[in-house]
């Protein structure tokens, strides 16, 4: 335990931009999960290596001579496909099905593609170094790299175009139409095969983008998946299906208790702390939902 | 419990065979020994997987407690731990063969004992969760409790738990035979404990609340109580198994021997799935095609053992979700004791 971040208020200051920035990128990859939850209702465990997948595109193209921050175009363009082919292959077949066996079969896929990457890649801890600097403010007491702030607002970017999308194209009334009621919208002439196809394939684009922003400003390896899908999860969770703004706030606020349990536990119960802290809120929302019962009753 | 002439020779013949099996095939001891155990953590996870409906991949958790506990008995019951495990593999401390079997029957019944406690004082929060919640929570608690377990230093933290080495009593067999029906009396008590669970009340209980708890809790089954009793029960056979593990293997990691929910605890789920859920010898037939599979893997595919284990959990959940149970009751239903109406049967097909 150590409690210095309570005594010099600056450290405070650090660890709450530095958790924004980060939890605006966990509310960009929750966003992908919330909107393939709420129109698939599949909850995909292999959100977190679709990320990192993502992140290896650019760190290749790191590796290539080419700037990482093309990464965030190049990245969801094959992710895209990266996607459509999972779909193709798996998720169709347990899109209606139970719930557990979703879970179950893109469990599958995350330990498939942990190890792919594994042997691809090589099990080294990797980051594409963009070369941004650092931005220095309060008198040089707090440091933030510049590349957090491109990443944060490449995040923002990307979500906000994905909301226009989605309220003005065509695919995106589909889409909000299947979330709504998959049977009507078969009725009506929504191709909902198409639909789910191309929600897996926005995710895993989601996915891409927040990896290669990853890579540039953290690190990457090929089993850091796992932490990202539980992150996007709670996400999801706290705000609830369909809620934005909810989605961004809890990210950020994801973000910051991840900085300041990072300052106060120490870096070795970070992962700890956030499996746990899934747990708390699970069961904090079992002791609510079980009190309206009562109400109910 | 009542138990027909025929399944009492099957019985018997099953348990000759058990005992005689590390005399019959002596270079496969380990594996067998690894086989009871994954036929233990199988049969468990099935108690609350399938009977209750509640799909945990966190039965992991009281799998690597009961690792972590038997080993630091033993240790602790004669030496200092935290020097033990500050001195990684040295040999500074050497049990005698009496402290060790001493240290091992304290250190599984702590292993046993322990891990009920604890399913005990979580399960009401946790048992509360649905679904998919479920799942996800139990897997949040198996993972947190590697991240965590994995930073404290009495335990070896990062670098690892050597278990006490098998002491020298005469013999080189010894060990590995010590083993093997150490794990071989376990299963045959997980295996009469489970079957005498399943042929009472409690089964049908269990079973009602998987078919629709809201219902069940409406007859007036007090369904949290029957919960967290099956959960215990899992939880005690799991410390048990994990305990025996550790011994075997030798050496606790945190997260990749003891909490190893991407190994160990997706294989219980997918062993229960694949030989079938919700029946007793389902567990057990997967776990049995399940472990000679995947020998066969890895020792044939070195390296790329994962890939096909995650390629072997698709296929299954998506094309063998019933498992062979539920494929031979599909093919036989007269041999599971279901009435057959054969024009019924050729009205449906025909409707097909």
């Amino acid at each position: 335990m150590d409690f210095m971040v309570f005594q010099y208020p600056m450290i405070s200051v650090q660890a709450c931009l530095d958790g924004v920035l980060l939890g605006i990128l966990f509310a960009l990859i929750a966003y992908g999960m919330a909107l393939q939850w709420g129109v698939m209702n599949i909850i995909n465990i292999a959100q977190g290596d679709l990320v990192i997948l993502g992140g290896y595109i650019a760190y290749f193209m790191y590796l290539y001579g080419i700037h990482p921050a093309w990464g965030v175009i190049v990245a969801p363009v094959i992710m895209y496909f990266v996607g459509i082919a999972i779909y193709k292959l798996v998720i169709n077949k347990v899109v209606d099905r139970d719930l557990f066996i979703s879970i179950l079969a893109t469990f599958g896929i995350s330990i498939l593609f942990m190890q792919l990457m594994n042997f691809a890649f090589g099990a080294d801890v990797v980051l594409a170094n963009s070369g941004y600097g650092t931005t220095m403010l309060f008198d040089s007491n707090v440091v933030l790299p510049n590349s957090k702030i491109f990443s944060a607002f490449i995040s923002i970017l990307f979500a906000v175009c994905l909301v226009i999308y989605m309220k003005k194209s065509k695919l995106g009334r589909a889409i909000r139409a299947t979330a709504q009621n998959a049977r009507a919208a078969k009725i009506l002439g929504v191709d909902t095969e198409k639909v789910y196809a191309a929600t897996f394939g926005i995710n895993a684009a989601l996915c891409g983008v927040a990896g290669a922003l990853i890579s540039i400003t953290f690190t990457i390896h090929p089993y850091m998946g796992l932490p990202y899908t539980i992150r996007s999860f709670m996400i999801v969770i706290v705000a609830g299906l369909g809620n934005l703004p909810g989605v961004a706030m809890s990210g950020m606020g994801l973000g910051v208790f991840e900085e300041f349990a990072d300052y106060i536990l120490g870096t070795e119960f970070r992962i700890g702390s956030v499996f746990l802290l899934l747990v708390l809120i699970l069961v904090y929302r079992r002791f609510k939902l079980s009190r309206k019962r009562e109400y109910l009753k | 419990m009542s138990i027909s002439k025929n399944n009492l020779i099957l019985y018997i013949g099953i348990l000759i065979f058990g005992i005689a099996a590390p005399f019959l095939f002596p270079a496969f001891k380990v594996q067998l020994s690894i086989l009871c155990v994954l036929i233990v953590l199988a049969t468990t996870w099935n108690i609350q997987g399938g009977e209750m409906g509640y799909n945990s991949f966190g039965n992991i958790l009281f799998y690597g407690l009961g690792m972590y506990l038997c080993a630091s008995v033993q240790v602790g019951m004669f030496f200092p731990l935290a020097e033990w495990t500050e001195s990684g593999g040295e040999k500074t401390f050497v049990h005698t063969p009496a402290q060790f079997f001493q240290g091992m029957a304290v250190g599984l019944v702590v292993a046993a004992v322990v891990p009920t406690i604890v399913a005990g004082l979580i399960g009401y929060s946790i048992l509360g969760l649905r679904g998919h919640y479920f799942a996800i929570c139990t897997l949040g608690l198996g993972v947190a409790a590697g991240e965590i377990s994995g930073g404290i230093e009495i335990i070896g933290a990062g670098q690892g738990f050597t278990t006490p080495p098998f002491p020298d009593v005469g013999s080189l067999d010894s060990r590995g035979e010590f083993f093997y029906f150490l794990s071989f009396f376990v299963l045959v008590l997980t295996f009469i404990a489970v079957r005498g669970i399943y042929s009472t009340r409690f089964r049908l209980i269990l079973n009602a609340i998987r078919d629709n708890e809201d219902k069940a809790e409406a007859m007036g089954i007090e369904t949290m109580k029957y919960k967290i009793v099956g959960w215990m029960i899992s939880a005690f056979f799991c410390g048990l198994a994990g305990g025996i593990m550790g011994g075997l293997v030798g050496y606790i990691d945190s997260t990749d021997v003891a909490f190893d929910g991407r190994e160990m605890g997706v294989f219980m789920v997918l062993m229960a799935i694949l030989g079938g859920k919700g029946t007793l010898w389902g567990p057990i037939i997967g776990a049995t095609v399940f472990h000679i599979f995947k020998e066969g893997f890895w020792t044939f595919f070195l390296g790329w053992q994962y890939v096909a284990l995650g390629v072997l959990i698709v296929v299954i959940v998506i094309y063998f979700p019933e498992g062979i149970m539920g494929w031979l009751r599909e093919k036989y239903p007269e041999r599971f004791g279901e009435l057959v109406d054969e024009k019924d049967r050729k009205a449906q097909v025909e409707l097909k």
